[in-house]
């Protein structure tokens, strides 16, 4: 299949659309405005690079990583479940699944305050059964249960889809072998689906770093994250510069992040790269 | 699905292609939910030119959208440092008040504000206070200074709002000093009393906080004074007050970009929304402050006679209008960063 | 047998998680009070307010159209892509997926703005156009995200033995390759279908001339605080695809049914 043409309209947009804003970045990232000079210079990663900015960097990377590895424990079960379910009711199952995602992002995040609050519906239900009111909103854990929320159908439909087409065979032929359950789902369930579990991982991982609605609203604006750093540069205090070069500094890391997993996915896979 | 995809793509280029070319067209830029729809409408029957409303989120949003150049807006409705930032940088279009009859009826003391001292560029729309928002149930004494916010009895019950401005300058205020200020050391000390604050804050909020004041979440909250009378509305046990050591006066007003395409009807509209029943409307739906005498007039007695909605000017002798701050914002921005990040 | 219920237990609950805030949202859209801090009574004036409300009905419709349309050129584009991808030599396939990834990492704000910036400078006016072809933009990394592992798990042999039968490449894509790859291309599509309906950021820098999304309408009441109105137009639109959902449920379960009895 020498199809490596049909890419060509997408690779033509893509220079179009993201090369050349990319560019925009790494341009403003690199220069000063002052007056009309532009000049060369180092000093918007030297302020990044100041302890409190990477405070906030390492704060913003944790809980990502901490709702991404929370989004896979509880995702990858339930992809599991749903592929096992009847057919009829399989794509009925994925759409119920997004159709919290077309409600808006704002008010889904709003609503999570009023079950979320001091006198909000979860307390309530607790001092009615004669528990304490706990105190789950404005600190960490509110957050990462925003992040959660929000992308885990991130996590589940690609693992799902993935799962679903893999050979019944293999698995039968491991489980004649003599393999129990366990051994059968991380010797050959698992590494077949991990392009899935990849994909996954990639499109929460990401957007949970740079998000900024739901730590102001679920954190109580307590917790500065990168997402909000960055907005703050462009939109208030409009130093596109500094803010350009701490959207560099953040898809570097992450680009090199993700040259280490797709090292991982090709060990695991052999043949084939990324 | 090859033929859904077609009539797909045919329904798409027909809409897209759909448009009536033939009536002038304004494009008005406001905050959301911040007009009685109906306004719009009524203009344009009587008028007979259509409207194209876009909402926007920020002042700083709205600025850049308008600085790139990208579309072309006839009215915008900012706030007043932002005004003054466009006049500055030759943003806006000077309005031919031989256009706008009815800007006879805005208030005097709302005419000439600092930000457009010869009123050259601007027509107020609606204006307020900021303050303190308490709940009189759960807080026994009368609050009547900022430090209230900083005391330690109220931890955990205070709502500060997540905006570098209005926090910083009500700390300033609180210290003694301008709201505008650019002094160094003032303004490191105002970063002091907000770190020591921070243990004590529930919550940097945005709107939400209005729901948790009526929910009885929190016993006290800095709010602007629209949003504090719409609040009792919901729940009397609440009160507001405008704090002796002065406070912040806002100003949102309706001007004209330079690159307006449409600009007498753009006037036209300016005229039209200072009529004394459409303004009426408009303060009645919104529930903030009008300027426009007439309107007043014609509001219920208990919101045109209530001070914390329409304080009377020797209230307001310690108020300040937000100034553009050029790049000392850079100062606040790194100051906030930094309580925000404790 | 008990790993049944376990597992019915296990998906009942993330559904739980899932939908609780929209139920909250639906509650509250009969309040009668502005407020989301206290009850006032049972009311349906949202809802009727709701239709009548020009601002809400136009960005309703350019939600949705943007949405499907979007999603629609996206995965079609992207699919095509992912092949293409799948085919490459490794040097040109990591750029291609590195520079893929690119719109995914990139924080919402700095796509939004030099997409704007871009189309400035293209002398493009901002609009329907452009914000469409943003939308389309952020959309086809997701889609090949989602198509490309699928393309990975394909047999070849399967496409291969079709030719040897005599079928035309496209009648053995259609045939052979696209039920393989369908899950993936509807994920993406549904993907896509979603961010785009949910965009904010990207939206509200690349759009002009009256041109307002559902989105920038909700976050522009963030400073006023969100009219129950959305609420009522959110449940209103939730109930829509719930019953759209079971309508098709029951007419593919009889189309089954009826299929079963023929044999």
């Amino acid at each position: 299949m020498r199809k490596t043409w049909l890419a060509y309209p997408y690779t033509l947009w893509m220079l179009l659309f993201t090369v050349i804003p990319m560019g925009l970045l790494i341009y403003f990232s690199f220069t000063t405005n002052s007056g009309t000079n532009t000049a060369l210079t180092w000093t918007h990663f030297q302020r990044f690079f100041e302890p409190i900015y990477l405070k906030v960097l390492l704060r913003s990377i944790t809980l990502a990583a901490i709702s991404t590895v929370i989004c896979l424990l509880i995702g990858y079960p339930a992809a599991m479940i749903l592929n096992g379910s009847s057919l009829k009711y399989k794509n009925t199952m994925i759409t119920l699944l997004v159709l919290p995602m077309w409600m808006n992002f704002l008010l889904r995040t709003y609503a999570w305050l009023t079950l979320l609050e001091r006198k909000g519906i979860i307390n309530s239900l607790l001092v009615a059964i004669g528990l304490n009111r706990l105190d789950l909103l404005y600190n960490e854990f509110a957050v990462i249960l925003g992040m959660v929320y929000n992308f885990i159908p991130f996590m589940i439909l690609p693992i799902y889809s993935v799962l679903n087409k893999i050979d019944r065979s293999l698995i039968e032929a491991a489980e004649d072998l003599g393999a129990n359950p366990v051994i059968t789902f991380i010797k050959v369930i698992f590494p077949l689906s991990l392009p899935g579990v990849l994909s996954g991982i990639t499109m929460v991982f990401m957007p949970a770093v740079t998000t900024f609605v739901i730590s102001r609203l679920l954190g109580g604006g307590q917790i500065t994250l990168i997402g909000d750093l960055i907005e703050q540069q462009f939109l208030l205090v409009g130093d596109w510069n500094f803010g350009s070069a701490i959207s560099l500094v953040m898809i570097v890391i992450i680009l090199i992040t993700m040259g280490f997993t797709s090292k991982y996915e090709r060990e695991q896979t052999g043949g084939g790269l990324w | 699905m090859k033929r859904l995809l077609a009539i797909v793509l045919v329904l798409v280029t027909i809409l897209i292609g759909c448009s009536p070319k033939n009536q002038t067209v304004l494009n008005v830029y406001n905050w959301g939910d911040y007009i009685d729809e109906k306004v719009i409408s009524d203009f344009e029957k009587k008028y007979n030119i259509k409207v194209n409303y876009e909402t926007f989120t920020t002042n700083e949003d709205m600025y850049i959208k308008l600085k790139a150049g990208g579309s072309h807006y006839d009215v915008i409705i900012p706030s007043d440092y932002m005004i003054k930032r466009m006049i500055d940088e030759d943003l806006l279009a000077k309005l031919d008040f031989e256009n706008i009859p009815n800007y006879k009826y805005i208030a005097d003391q709302f005419k000439n504000l600092d930000f457009d001292p010869d009123n050259e560029y601007s027509v107020p729309y609606m204006w307020g206070t900021v303050g303190i928002l308490y709940n009189t149930k759960m807080i026994q004494e009368k609050i009547d200074s900022w430090t209230a916010l900083w005391d330690q009895k109220y931890s955990k019950q205070i709502l500060m709002l997540d905006s570098q401005r209005d926090s910083i300058g009500i700390t300033l205020k609180m210290l003694g000093y301008s709201l505008n200020s650019k002094d160094t050391n003032e303004l490191e000390q105002a970063k002091k009393a907000l770190i020591e604050q921070k243990p004590l804050v529930l919550a940097y909020v945005v709107d939400e906080g209005k729901d948790k004041m009526i929910a009885g979440e929190a016993a006290l909250a800095v709010v602007w004074s629209g949003d504090a009378i719409n609040c009792i509305r919901e729940n009397p046990d609440l009160t507001y007050v405008i704090p002796k050591e002065g406070s912040n006066l806002w100003f949102d007003s309706m001007v004209i970009p330079k690159n307006a395409r449409n600009k007498k009807e753009a006037e036209l509209f300016i005229n039209f929304m200072c009529e004394t029943d459409i303004a009426y409307r408009n303060a009645d739906y919104i529930g903030y402050a009008s300027p426009h005498t007439e309107a007043v007039k014609k509001l219920p007695k208990e919101i045109a006679n209530d001070h914390r909605a329409y304080p009377p000017m020797e209230e307001l002798t310690n108020c300040e209008v937000f100034v553009d701050l050029g790049s000392v914002i850079k100062e606040f921005d790194r100051i906030w960063t930094e309580i925000k990040a404790q | 047998m008990v790993t049944r219920i376990l597992k019915r237990c296990y998906i009942a609950l993330l559904f739980i998680f899932l939908y609780a805030p929209i139920i909250v949202l639906a509650i509250f859209s009969f309040n009668s009070s502005r407020s989301r801090g206290t009850w006032d009574g049972f009311t349906l004036k949202w809802y009727y307010e709701m239709f009548q409300d020009r601002q809400i009905m136009a960005a309703l419709y350019y939600s949705l159209i943007i949405g499907v349309t979007s999603a629609l050129v996206a995965t079609i584009i992207g699919t095509m892509a992912a092949f293409g991808i799948h085919n490459m030599k490794p040097f040109s396939k990591t750029t291609v997926m590195n520079i893929t990834y690119l719109p995914v990492l990139n924080p919402d704000i700095v796509t939004g703005i030099s997409f704007m910036l871009l189309f400035i400078f293209l002398k493009i006016r901002l609009g329907f156009l452009t914000l469409l072809l943003s939308h389309i933009t952020f959309n086809i990394p997701y889609v090949i995200l989602s198509v490309l592992p699928k393309i990975k798990q394909l047999d070849k042999s399967m496409y291969e033995a079709a030719l040897d039968l005599g079928a035309t490449p496209f009648y053995a894509f259609r045939k052979v390759i696209l039920p393989e790859i369908m899950p993936g291309v509807i994920t993406g599509l549904l993907l896509a279908f979603t961010l785009s309906f949910d965009d904010f950021v990207i939206s509200f820098f690349n759009t002009g001339s009256g041109v307002s999304n559902l989105s920038i309408l909700i976050y522009s009441m963030a400073r006023r605080g969100i009219n129950p109105k959305i609420n009522a137009l959110s449940t209103f639109m939730f109930i829509s695809v719930l019953t759209l959902l079971i309508v098709v449920n029951i007419l593919m379960s009889k189309q089954q049914k009826t299929k079963e009895e023929k044999i």
